[in-house]
């Protein structure tokens, strides 16, 4: 039929009465529809589901304490007196301890990259919408922080101000903000410049309609998909700040700490030794998947 | 007043001056933007002391080659780019003056369709709400807007139950275009700014979305600013036509004064460089030659005399003026062959 025939077509408003409230699938609708088709981010999603409920739940999942110490029972290999992964240099149950561990990992994961969205992504957004002045005041702060190596930052930072998790969230946010705001700045700049964001303010609305209604749907996506693949470097980073003693500080368990404590035994007990460095290498890489997959998923347009 | 341009008479409650009120004033406007690492102070006179007058129920037709000036007009007009200089008139009241209508109010009541059917829908969002965002930042309800937008969307041929829910890339470039001009008309505009609104169609589609308009405009009420390169189109859909080269206005009268009698060099060498499809018509030699001069620093006097057959040294030493313009049906162009007084050798023989 053609466009002329439905203007002209006299039961066309009628029709349009009758008809049924029409179904919109979103674009958030439309991601998850694919993601529903997409089995290894799917089976790796799972894993990564697990994993946070196994960080969530630890204390019910736990076999023993974490910090309960035993001098007789030091790197037990796996199965010894019902320990079912050993015990580490110091006779503690290596599972507990993994389990618990995942709880620090996670949140050093997530929780700076998360106050990297907030803070980097408002700020790029800021510096990319409003150009100019701003843009440089805000682009060439984040510039300074770009000039170092990231684990060279975080571990700088982190010195300063001393080890600790609070502090290690920090230094890690540090470390995101500027890569944060470089790639929410590039999103909102290019979309800002498009002829919807002029019609826009020629239908008369202010800044912050646009900003919430035409410029935040398009460049999310390319924040959200970033920061997905930021998760597991920071769970890498925070491992190494743990390492060097920076992050979080013994008898917590953590898997970064706890690889750097095992190292000594690595002649003794090499399998013990590596497991934290397993269940980073696990974490990180199902993160990694699934960031990969929702990217894919989120690539809808055209 | 001729009988093509008789208007039928206007009635809308937002009316302030009557139907001889002009839909709008241009006075002067000039906008120039800067131009870095062409030299100090060094700037593109985009839109240079443009005046002219849009008559309500109107189409004036707005021509010229590609950086002549036209999207910035545009812009300009809408206050999307501020004008450097210059008055805006908007039925009777002067716009971002003290005692005037504010650049919201104008945005109101004049609308604008883009080019790029692509770009200028957000590729985010279903394109009723694309055509419903309007309404709704202007303190429509959510529903309400929506609504709206679905009995837009029927005015421009598309059926909101089909098209509505769709993102922008499962259209195809009519059905966009159309969306665009939905979303234009959301706002109930007085006045709509058609910027290059049908040259990236095809021709079928172009005559169907031409069609269109005129309907729209018939059973509207609508005054249109129709920007083109396309003369066969601006002949097609204009009362008046408006002809620009480097920022200025060369000619300005009755689409059909100007097509059948173009009085300006330039106009001219346009209407000759139309493809004819009469094989006996057909023209070896260029209408024009050469590029346009660069608007960064303009030729001194007549700014057309670099491409001009009849250049002389009047047309370097001043700057024709527009003739006197006085209404409607007025035909005037800036040449000095048009002004007997100018001392053009050819000066008077139209």
């Amino acid at each position: 039929m053609s466009d002329q025939a439905i203007l002209s077509a006299p039961g066309a408003a009628a029709e349009y009465d009758s008809a049924p409230a029409t179904k919109v699938r979103g674009y958030w609708q439309s991601v998850a529809y694919r993601l529903s088709h997409d089995w290894i981010t799917l089976i790796f999603g799972a894993v990564v589901l697990v994993i946070i409920l196994i960080a969530v739940f630890a204390p019910l999942l736990a076999p023993f304490d974490p910090y309960a110490q035993s001098i007789v029972g030091r790197l037990k290999p796996m199965g010894w007196r019902g320990h079912p992964l050993g015990t580490d240099e110091l006779g503690r149950d290596m599972l507990s301890r993994l389990i618990y561990g995942g709880r620090i990992s996670l949140i050093m994961g997530l929780a700076p990259v998360a106050i990297a969205v907030m803070i980097g992504g408002t700020l790029g957004v800021i510096g990319g919408f409003a150009g100019k002045v701003a843009n440089t005041a805000i682009m060439r702060t984040m510039d300074v922080f770009y000039a170092f190596p990231s684990i060279l930052l975080a571990v700088a930072i982190s010195g300063a101000m001393g080890g600790g998790i609070f502090n290690g969230i920090i230094s890690l946010s540090l470390v995101f903000i500027p890569a944060m705001c470089r790639v929410a700045e590039t999103a909102t700049s290019q979309v800002k410049n498009l002829d919807y964001i002029e019609a826009a303010r020629a239908s008369g609305a202010g800044t912050f309609a646009i900003i919430r209604h035409h410029v935040l749907g398009n460049v999310l996506g390319p924040v959200f998909i970033y920061a997905s693949s930021l998760v597991s470097v920071s769970i890498l980073l925070a491992s190494g700040l743990s390492f060097l003693g920076l992050g979080v500080q013994p008898p917590e368990p953590d898997w970064g700490l706890m690889l750097s404590t095992l190292r000594q035994s690595i002649y003794v007990d090499p399998l013990g030794c590596a497991m934290p460095g397993i269940a980073i290498f696990i974490t990180s890489i199902c993160f990694n998947l699934v960031s990969d997959g929702v990217r894919a998923a989120m690539d809808v347009r055209i | 007043m001729s009988a093509a341009l008789d208007i039928k008479p206007y009635v809308d409650v937002r009316d302030r001056g009557g139907s001889a009120q002009p839909m709008l004033i241009v006075r002067d406007l000039k906008r120039h933007f800067r131009v870095k690492g062409a030299g100090k102070g060094a700037v593109v006179r985009a839109v240079d002391g443009i005046s002219f007058t849009l008559f309500k129920g109107e189409t004036l037709g707005v021509v010229g080659e590609s950086g002549c000036g036209k999207s910035t007009l545009a812009r300009v007009l809408l206050h999307l780019v501020e004008p450097d200089s210059g008055e805006l008139v908007f039925d009777g009241d002067a716009v971002a003056a003290p005692d005037g209508i504010s650049v919201a109010e104008l945005r109101r009541q004049v609308q604008m369709v883009f080019q790029d059917s692509y770009s200028s829908l957000n590729p985010r969002m279903p394109v009723q709400d694309s055509v419903a965002f309007g309404p709704m930042v202007n303190g429509r309800s959510k529903s309400e807007s929506r609504r709206l937008a679905q009995e837009i969307l029927i005015k421009v041929g598309l059926r909101p139950d089909l098209f509505g829910p769709r993102y922008p890339h499962e259209l195809s470039g009519g059905q966009k275009q159309r969306v665009n001009i939905a979303r234009a008309l959301a706002m109930n505009p007085r006045m709509v700014i058609l910027d290059e609104a049908v040259s990236a169609l095809d021709k079928s589609v172009e005559a169907q979305v031409l069609n269109l308009l005129r309907e729209l405009k018939r059973t509207l009420n609508l005054t249109y600013l129709f920007i083109s390169h396309d003369l066969n189109v601006v002949r097609y859909i204009s009362d008046r036509v408006l002809v620009m080269y480097l920022g200025q206005v060369v000619e300005l009268g009755p689409a059909s004064l100007v097509f059948s009698e173009a009085r300006h060099p330039y106009t001219q060498a346009l209407l000759g460089s139309r493809l004819s499809m009469d094989a006996r018509q057909r023209v070896d030699a260029p209408p024009l030659v050469g590029d346009p001069p660069s608007p960064i620093n303009p030729p001194s006097g007549c700014r057309f005399r670099t491409r001009c057959p009849n250049a002389e040294g009047v047309c370097e030493a001043k700057m024709p003026e527009l003739g006197a313009w006085d209404g409607r049906d007025s035909h005037v162009a800036a040449c000095h062959m048009q002004d007997p007084a100018s001392g053009h050798s050819k000066a008077g023989l139209h």
